[in-house]
């Protein structure tokens, strides 16, 4: 494309990006038409409007731009299969289910945990660490926030409790991954068990057959009466985590710190030659990233659920982790990731009632399509180039 | 890395010599210490596990007596005056070791070793694929694959008899698992997909799928009450028999002998075949091993597909063995094939280590369970969580090598003040 120097000469042709984007808009269409208040009642429409976001995925494949073309003809496919379920499907479950604002608050509601730990762990792996034990510093945020709050009296100290026992257990993977150059992996499947038998333990010593007190401090709602019934009642954690998002954004990208963040992890050695240190960032990125997991288990331990069970947080550390590695590495990814799959859960607990059989599956979702990014169908997911790599100082 | 110079690669300023990639930490693995470093970090785990028994005011030794005993490993040390029976006649002579098998420690033991089976295999599914050089955190998903099978293949075909009813199911459980560990290796192959991410997607895949199948009107739930999210049972021609124990109280079964064959045709594999030679070439160094003719893609494939047989295997011999019905809870809460990772790091990824620690966390997961541990000791649920964190704790201490290094090249500064310690950073 050589028409830079013409610029507003003439209109330019889409580029192939936008017109994958646009492509993914028409197949979620696909899907959308056959619900409420639509109800598109025979296959023919959400066939038809997803064949439309297949072409133009073709379209942009002929462009060459193999990524956002094989986007588009997924979402296509995808928007197909689900429209033609739901016009299948009881009009009066479908009104049951689909309720949008319901829906809604309960996807942020269930992305919010995935937000913090995606985005701790997004500086952890861009650091150059990778992270697996994610799953268990959110385990110990939730136990140790419930404990604090309980403690305390007060939900603040409650997460400052959280966040302290999170950068304990990111600090325990830190000495490992970077003074003890172990095994990263190794290291964070023992975090994971230690939290799970450090918390279940406590909370049995401690709390017993009874569970957490009924009357633990919560984390409040932010009652905003002029933005509506579902943005108008969020919990505080709700609103800080969009503010995490921009925060994380800006500092990794605009700031001398993000810089330093990803020069450790995409080459150590020159980062060190350049004066900055290596196991400092290092260490600050991990036990971030363990400090902020643990206030996404704080959100689910007193902020939504108002207690603590044994291993409550069932693997959302691992969506975590999909989450950074589907959203490619970057805040927004990562928060975009963390809503597709907060909203997969939210609908998997909606379509209980209903379908209770495959409600379950929605459940899964989330590992199919990271299985299916970092196999490369939809454009390869590219970590650090040294996630992973211990760094030995010359 | 165009150095103009470049040194002589002494210990000190190459860090690649001790930088852990996976040859050199497998070389450490193979060859220092012996049995002693795997001995010392189960000691340390438990010694730690002993101060947060202490500190919430209980005695470690007792609780810990408790655990040997909940074990059934007393069942070794009953000395005194007993008798047994000579075979072919009706005469008792005296014996100085108790040999009922009706007693509590003997059903404990039974227990142990009933928990040893499986994990000897999830510790060879994560021992074949770390001597290729990969990560096999997936032996839970391949674990659940293979029970997942073995209870749709042994609640089927109730009319098979009962050796090819058994053996159809195991293997079809153990391919399961096969599949399951090669789609890893594949995409590892392929599209250069690291093992670890893909192993971690597909254990969570096959926790829902399990969930799915048994759920509330899952296509696999059990046909008689519609009520409890759990398979049909498994027909009695397809239950492994029983070789110790009473059948109705969770008896050994004969599974215990696939689990032993298993770590003779892993020694075997490695050791004494071109498979294994091509695997532990590439376990070294995969750009030499290619180079020498060796296709490192084919390998990770086949190396991730035996471990998953191994863990495929697993699942089903517990349902055939012991658990003879599969409810969504048993896919939630099992744990088996991590505690796996956990058995081969500990047994050094060799076939004798991974029995002896199979065998250890076999005793510690019985030990502490609420069948086995005595409630007026220690409380089984706190127990329970101990267990874990034990296992946690070896885990960190496996992997912190260096420690041991460090703590060794301490000790000689120490004794020889001025000297460099060269020698003993070596890993070999």
């Amino acid at each position: 494309m050589s028409s830079a120097g013409y610029i507003g000469t003439r209109a330019h042709p889409p580029s192939p990006a936008a017109a994958g984007r646009v492509g993914v808009g028409i197949g979620l269409a696909a899907f959308i038409v056959a619900l409420p208040p639509f109800h598109a009642n025979t296959l023919w429409i959400p066939l038809f409007v997803g064949l439309i976001a297949i072409a133009v995925g073709i379209w942009v494949l002929s462009r060459g731009a193999r990524r956002p073309g094989w986007t588009a003809i997924g979402f296509g496919l995808v928007g197909i299969l689900l429209g033609i379920l739901a016009t299948r499907a009881n009009v009066g479950n479908l009104d049951q289910v689909v309720v949008w604002g319901a829906l809604l608050s309960a996807t942020l509601v269930w992305a919010t945990p995935l937000t913090f730990a995606a985005i701790g762990g997004m500086f952890c792996e861009r650091s150059g660490v990778v992270n697996i034990g994610l799953e268990g510093m959110m385990l110990a945020g939730a136990f140790f926030a419930a404990l604090g709050a309980d403690k305390f009296g007060n939900w603040e100290m409650g997460i400052v409790t959280a966040a302290i026992a999170g950068g304990a257990f990111a600090a325990v993977h830190a000495v490992m991954a970077i003074n003890l150059r172990a095994d990263q992996v190794v290291s964070g499947t023992a975090i994971n068990f230690l939290a799970l038998g450090v918390t279940g333990y406590f909370f049995i010593d401690i709390y017993g057959e009874n569970g957490t007190p009924g009357d633990l401090p919560r984390i409040p709602d932010v009652n905003v009466g002029f933005l509506g019934s579902v943005f108008g009642h969020l919990n505080v954690m709700i609103w800080v985590s969009f503010l995490l998002l921009i925060v994380a954004h800006i500092t990794l990208f605009r700031t001398p710190i993000g810089l330093r963040i990803r020069s450790v992890g995409e080459h150590p050695r020159a980062a060190d030659t350049v004066g900055i240190s290596v196991y400092g960032t290092r260490y600050a990125a991990v036990i971030l990233s363990g400090m902020l997991a643990a206030l996404g288990g704080a959100y689910l331990s007193i902020g939504y659920l108002g207690s603590f069970s044994e291993n409550m947080t069932a693997g959302r550390g691992f969506i975590a982790l999909a989450a950074v590695i589907f959203g490619n590495w970057r805040p927004f990814g990562a928060f975009a990731a963390a809503l597709l799959f907060g909203g997969s859960t939210a609908l998997s607990f909606r379509l209980q009632q209903p379908w209770p059989a495959p409600s379950v599956l929605f459940q899964a979702l989330p590992y199919v399509l990271t299985l299916i990014a970092v196999a490369g169908v939809i454009g390869r997911a590219t970590p650090p180039a040294s996630a992973g790599r211990p760094y030995v100082k010359q | 890395m165009s150095e103009a110079a470049t040194p002589p690669p002494t210990l000190e300023s190459d860090p690649e010599s001790y930088a852990p990639s996976v040859a050199k930490r497998l070389a450490f693995y193979q060859s220092a210490g012996g049995i002693v470093t795997p001995f010392l970090t189960a000691v340390f785990a438990f010694l730690m596990g002993g101060i947060v028994v202490a500190a919430t005011g209980h005695n470690p030794a007792t609780v810990y007596k408790a655990i040997f005993e909940g074990a059934g490993l007393n069942w070794f040390f009953h000395f005194g005056n007993y008798h047994i029976d000579v075979p072919f006649t009706n005469h008792h002579v005296w014996f100085w070791w108790n040999t009922n098998t009706n007693t509590t420690p003997a059903y404990n033991l039974t227990q142990t070793l009933l928990t040893t089976t499986p994990l000897i295999l999830t510790g060879l599914a994560v021992a074949f694929a770390f001597r290729c050089g990969l990560f096999n955190i997936g032996g839970q998903g391949q674990y659940l694959m293979g029970a997942i099978v073995g209870v749709y293949v042994g609640s089927r075909f109730v009319d098979m008899a009962h050796i090819p009813h058994v053996l159809l199911a195991i293997t079809l459980a153990a391919l399961a698992g096969a599949f399951w560990g090669a789609i890893a290796g594949f995409l590892k192959a392929t599209v250069g997909a690291h093992e670890v991410i893909t192993t971690i997607m597909l254990n969570w895949i096959a926790y829902w799928g399990g969930s799915y199948l048994f759920g509330r009107d899952g296509p696999l739930q059990n046909h008689v009450d519609k009520s409890i999210p759990i398979s049909d049972d498994i027909a009695p021609g397809a239950k492994l028999s029983a070789i110790w124990g009473n059948p109705a109280l969770q008896a050994l079964h004969s599974g215990i002998f696939f689990a032993i064959a298993a770590l003779i045709v892993f020694y075997i594999i490695l050791n004494r075949t071109t498979l294994g030679y091509e695997v532990r070439a590439v376990g070294f160094n995969p750009e030499a091993a290619r180079y020498g003719g060796i296709s490192v893609g084919r390998n990770f494939i086949v190396a991730m597909a035996i471990s998953g047989l191994f863990a495929g295997l697993a699942g089903g011999l517990d349902i055939l063995g012991w658990q003879f019905r599969l409810g969504v809870l048993d896919v939630q809460v099992s744990n088996i094939g991590f505690i796996g990772i956990a058995v081969a790091l500990l047994g050094r990824n060799t076939a004798v280590g991974v029995g002896l620690s199979a065998l250890l966390f076999g005793a510690l997961l019985t030990g502490t369970s609420t069948r086995s541990l005595d409630p007026s000791v220690f409380p089984p649920q706190l127990a329970g969580n101990l267990a874990l964190m034990i296992q946690a704790l070896v885990l960190l201490f496996v992997g912190a090598d260096l420690l041991i290094i460090y703590i060794w090249r301490a000790r000689r500064k120490l004794r020889l003040p001025g000297a460099r310690p060269k020698a003993a950073e070596e890993p070999a």
